[in-house]
C-alpha cells in the first residue's frame, strides 16, 4: 500500500520543491527590502504623515491636522529663504572649487610620483579624521582672537576677520572646512576612473607632443566624464544636507542658530534647529521633505544637462 | 529532488529576522530581580553629584544600590535627546534631571509621566526656597521636581583691571558703584572705558549676561500670572533688551559669546574686567582663568537679586525602582547634600534650600580663589531677596532668540529696534504652536 503515498507524498515535496525555489531568491534579498523598510521607506512616509500635522517632538502622539499649515509657513519665513541661500552660495563655493581641485591632484597622482602611496594615503587623511579632531582645530583656526588663520593675516599686515560675525567671512570659513574634509576623497574617485583609461592614450598624445595640461585636458577628462557627473551630483547631495560642518565651525550649544543672523545657517542646521532644539516635529518633517525635493529637481536638471552634452 | 530547498529558505529567513531583532532590540536592564537595584540617573554638565562624591556615599550607605549616572555635556544636548523619549514615555531613566527652562514642559504637558515627590519620604517643603518649590508644581498641586541648585548672580571681577582705571577696588565699593540699579553698571562700564590705560581692555564680556540678570529678577518677564505669553509688551523685558543693547553697541564689551571657546579663552588672557555671574559660573571661570587668575577676581553683590539657571531631580511614574528612585532624589536633595555640592568648588552649585544655605557651612564658605570672598553670604543675600519669577514651557527658547538679536547688535553692528523686531519674528517661528 506504499504506491498511492508515494506520489502524494513526491507531488508535496515537488510542490515545495518549486515552492522553494521560488522563494528562495526573494529570502536571499529580503534582509536588504526589510531593512530597507523599516529604516528607510517608513521613516519617509511617517515624515511626509507628520509634515501635515501640526505636532510636537515631546508629543509625538498628539497630532492635529493642519494639511499644507507647516509647508506654507515655511515657504513665507525668511529664516527658510536665508538658509535657502546659504546652503546654495556654501554649496558653489565649496563644491566647484572642491572638484577642480579634486581633478587636478588626481592627474598628478596619477604620474609616476616618488611615495605614491603616501601621498595618496595623505589625500585621504581628512576625510577619514574624526569629525570631533577637526572641530577642535578649525575652531582653533578660525577663532577671532586667538585663531592661527588671523593670526597670519596679521603678520601679512593684514586686519583681523571675525570669521564667525559676517556673512560671507563664515560662508567662507565653512567652504573650507568642506573643501579639506572633501577633496580627497573625490580625487581618489577620479583617481581610480582615470586608471581605467588605458595608458596607450597617454602615450600616443605624448608622441603628438601634448602637454601634461593638454593631457588632462583632451585625455582625461573626456575618459572619466561619467565619474565627473557622479561627484558632482553626489557633492550637490552633499552640499544641500550640509550640516556638520557648519555646526563644527560654530561650536557650542547655539551653533543650530548659524549665527546670532543666521549667517551660516544651512537648511540641515535649520532643520536640526526645528525639530530637536525648538521641537516643532511637524515642521522640521515639512522642511526634510521641501529639501528631499529640492535635492530630486537638482538631480533631474542635472541628468537632463548630462544627457544633452552627451548628444552633442 | 532538494531536500535542502526548504531547509535554506527557513535559515535565510531566520538569518533576516535575527538581523532585524538584533537592530531593534538593546534593553537590558538589571531589574530588582538581580538582588540588586540599580538606579539610572540621568544629568547634564556639571550636577556635582558625582564629584562631591555624593554617590559613592550613597552606595556605601545603602548596601545592595549601584547608582549609574549618564550625564550630557551641554543642557540643548541633553534636551534633544529627552524630548523623544518624553514624548513615547520609554527609556527614561529612574532620575531625570531637568532645567528650570524646561521645568514647565514637564509639570505643564508631561505632568501625568512624573510622579509627586512632596510625599517622598524625608522630603521637607519648607527647607526649599518657596518660590523653587513652586517651579515645578502641576496645576494639580503634585510636585514633580526637587530642586538641586539655583543661580543667584552677583558680578565678578578683576580687582587689578579696576585699580588701572581709577575705580575702587574693595568689594563693598565696588558694589555701591550700581548699587543704585543695572543702569548704573553700564555707566560705571563708559567710565572704565574712558579712564583705562590699556585701550584695547573692555568692561564686560557681553551684555548678555547683564540682559539675563535683569530678566531673570523680575516677578513677570516673558510669561504674566496666568501664563499667557506677554514677551513683546511687557515693557520690563524690552528695558532689559534696551539696556543690554546699549552695551553691547557701546564698545564696553568683548563681544564674546558666553560659554564658547573664545569666551573660556578671554578669561586667561584677561581682556575683559566684569563678568555678570550666577553662582556656578565660578566653577567656570577659575577653571578658565587658571591659577595665574587665582586672587586677582573678586566678587561685588549685584544691584537687584536675579536668578539664573539652577535645576531640578524628577521621577518618571513608570521607573521600575520608583521607591528607591524617589529616595535617592530626596536624598541628594536634602540640605546636608546641597551642603556638600556647594563645597564642591569645581561645580559651585547654590543650594535651592534655604536650610543649607542658612546653615553655617555654605553661609560662611569664602573662594579663596575669588581673593577669599565670602561667597556664601553675597550669594545667600541674593537668594534671600529672590522675587518669583512666572516662567513658562518656553522660556528658553525666548532667551535664545533675544539673546541672539542682542549679539547682532554687539557682532554684526545692527540697528537694535531693528534686531529686536527680528528677534520677535523668531521666537514666533520657533513656538509656532498656536
Amino acid at each position: 500500500m506504499a504506491s498511492p503515498l508515494a506520489p502524494t507524498s513526491s507531488a508535496r515535496r515537488g510542490r515545495r520543491y518549486r515552492w522553494g525555489l521560488k522563494i528562495t531568491p526573494y529570502t536571499y534579498v529580503a534582509p536588504f527590502f526589510v531593512l530597507f523598510g523599516a529604516f528607510g521607506l517608513y521613516p519617509l512616509a511617517y515624515t511626509a504623515w507628520l509634515s501635515l500635522h501640526d505636532v510636537q517632538l515631546v508629543e509625538l502622539n498628539a497630532l492635529s491636522w493642519t494639511g499644507l499649515g507647516n509647508y506654507d509657513d515655511l515657504l513665507t519665513s525668511p529664516r527658510f529663504w536665508k538658509a535657502t541661500l546659504n546652503t546654495i552660495s556654501i554649496g558653489v563655493i565649496s563644491a566647484v572649487p572642491q572638484l577642480l581641485m579634486a581633478l587636478g591632484l588626481a592627474h598628478l597622482l596619477n604620474y609616476r610620483l616618488r611615495g605614491a602611496l603616501m601621498w595618496r594615503v595623505a589625500s585621504l587623511v581628512p576625510y577619514a579624521t574624526s569629525a570631533g579632531a577637526a572641530a577642535l582645530f578649525f575652531q582653533f583656526a578660525f577663532s577671532r582672537d586667538f585663531g592661527l588663520v588671523n593670526w597670519a593675516l596679521h603678520s601679512l599686515g593684514l586686519g583681523p576677520v571675525d570669521w564667525e560675525g559676517g556673512t560671507l567671512s563664515s560662508q567662507l570659513a565653512v567652504s573650507a572646512i568642506v573643501i579639506w574634509r572633501w577633496t580627497g576623497y573625490n580625487a581618489l574617485l577620479f583617481l581610480a576612473a582615470i586608471q581605467a583609461i588605458p595608458q596607450e592614450r597617454y602615450e600616443a598624445a605624448a608622441l603628438d607632443g601634448a602637454s601634461r595640461r593638454q593631457q588632462l585636458l583632451y585625455v582625461t577628462i573626456p575618459g572619466i566624464r561619467p565619474t565627473i557627473v557622479f561627484t558632482i551630483v553626489i557633492s550637490t547631495i552633499g552640499s544641500i544636507q550640509l550640516f556638520g560642518e557648519p555646526l563644527i565651525f560654530g561650536g557650542g550649544s547655539q551653533a543650530v542658530q548659524g549665527g546670532a543672523d543666521g549667517q551660516y545657517q544651512t537648511l540641515g542646521l535649520l532643520l536640526y534647529q526645528t525639530g530637536w532644539a525648538n521641537g516643532n516635529a511637524g515642521r522640521a518633517s515639512a522642511l526634510a521633505w521641501l529639501m528631499f525635493l529640492l535635492i530630486i529637481l537638482i538631480a533631474l536638471t542635472q541628468a537632463v544637462v548630462a544627457r544633452r552634452a552627451r548628444r552633442r | 529532488m532538494n531536500p535542502g530547498g526548504a531547509l535554506r529558505v527557513t535559515t535565510t529567513v531566520a538569518s533576516a529576522l535575527a538581523l532585524a531583532v538584533a537592530t531593534t532590540s538593546c534593553d537590558s536592564s538589571d531589574g530588582p530581580a538581580s538582588g540588586r537595584v540599580t538606579i539610572r540617573i540621568s544629568t547634564f554638565s556639571n550636577m556635582g553629584f558625582n564629584t562631591s562624591g555624593l554617590f559613592e556615599e550613597y552606595e556605601r550607605l545603602h548596601p545592595g544600590i549601584t547608582i549609574e549616572e549618564d550625564n550630557a555635556a551641554d543642557e540643548a544636548t541633553y534636551w534633544q535627546a529627552l524630548q523623544p523619549k518624553l514624548s513615547s514615555g520609554q527609556g527614561l531613566g529612574d532620575i531625570v534631571s531637568v532645567e528650570v527652562g524646561r521645568i514647565r514642559t514637564i509639570a505643564g504637558s508631561k505632568a501625568g509621566m512624573f510622579a509627586d515627590l512632596s510625599q517622598a519620604p524625608g522630603v521637607r517643603a519648607d527647607s526649599f526656597y518657596p518660590w523653587k518649590w513652586d517651579q515645578a508644581e502641576a496645576e494639580d498641586g503634585r510636585v514633580l521636581g526637587l530642586g538641586t541648585d539655583i543661580g543667584p548672580m552677583a558680578v565678578c571681577y578683576r580687582k587689578d583691571l579696576f585699580r588701572q582705571a581709577g575705580l575702587p577696588t574693595q568689594r563693598d565699593a565696588v558694589g555701591d558703584l550700581w548699587a543704585a540699579g543695572w543702569e548704573r553698571y553700564v555707566d560705571v562700564g563708559e567710565r572704565f572705558q574712558k579712564q583705562t590705560e590699556d585701550k584695547s581692555l573692555r568692561f564686560m564680556d557681553t551684555g548678555n549676561g547683564l540682559y539675563n540678570a535683569m530678566i531673570f529678577g523680575q516677578t513677570t518677564s516673558y510669561y504674566d500670572s496666568s501664563g499667557k505669553l506677554v514677551h513683546d509688551s511687557n515693557p520690563g523685558v524690552r528695558r532689559a533688551y534696551d539696556l543690554a543693547a546699549r552695551a553691547n553697541a557701546s564698545g564696553m564689551t568683548a563681544r564674546l559669546q558666553q560659554f564658547q571657546t573664545n569666551w573660556r579663552k578671554s578669561f586667561s588672557a584677561a581682556k575683559f574686567a566684569t563678568v555678570v555671574c550666577p553662582s556656578w559660573m565660578l566653577g567656570q571661570i577659575s577653571q578658565a582663568a587658571g591659577p595665574g587668575g587665582e586672587g586677582q577676581w573678586d566678587i561685588a553683590r549685584a544691584p537687584a537679586p536675579a536668578n539664573w539657571g539652577g535645576s531640578f531631580l524628577t521621577v518618571p511614574e513608570n521607573s521600575e525602582v520608583r521607591g528607591e528612585a524617589e529616595k535617592l532624589a530626596a536624598w541628594l536633595t536634602d540640605p546636608a547634600q546641597q551642603a556638600k555640592t556647594f563645597a564642591d568648588a569645581s561645580a559651585g552649585n547654590f543650594p535651592s534650600s534655604r536650610t543649607a544655605a542658612a546653615g553655617p557651612s555654605v553661609a560662611g564658605t569664602r573662594s579663596r580663589y575669588f581673593s577669599d570672598a565670602p561667597v556664601g553670604r553675597i550669594f545667600g543675600a541674593a537668594a534671600k531677596d529672590m522675587p518669583t519669577l512666572n516662567i513658562g514651557p518656553d522660556q528658553g527658547l525666548i532667551t535664545n532668540a533675544i539673546s541672539s538679536g542682542l549679539t547682532r547688535v554687539e557682532q554684526q553692528g545692527m540697528n537694535p529696534d531693528e534686531s529686536w523686531r527680528q528677534s520677535l519674528g523668531e521666537v514666533e517661528s520657533a513656538i509656532g504652536k498656536d
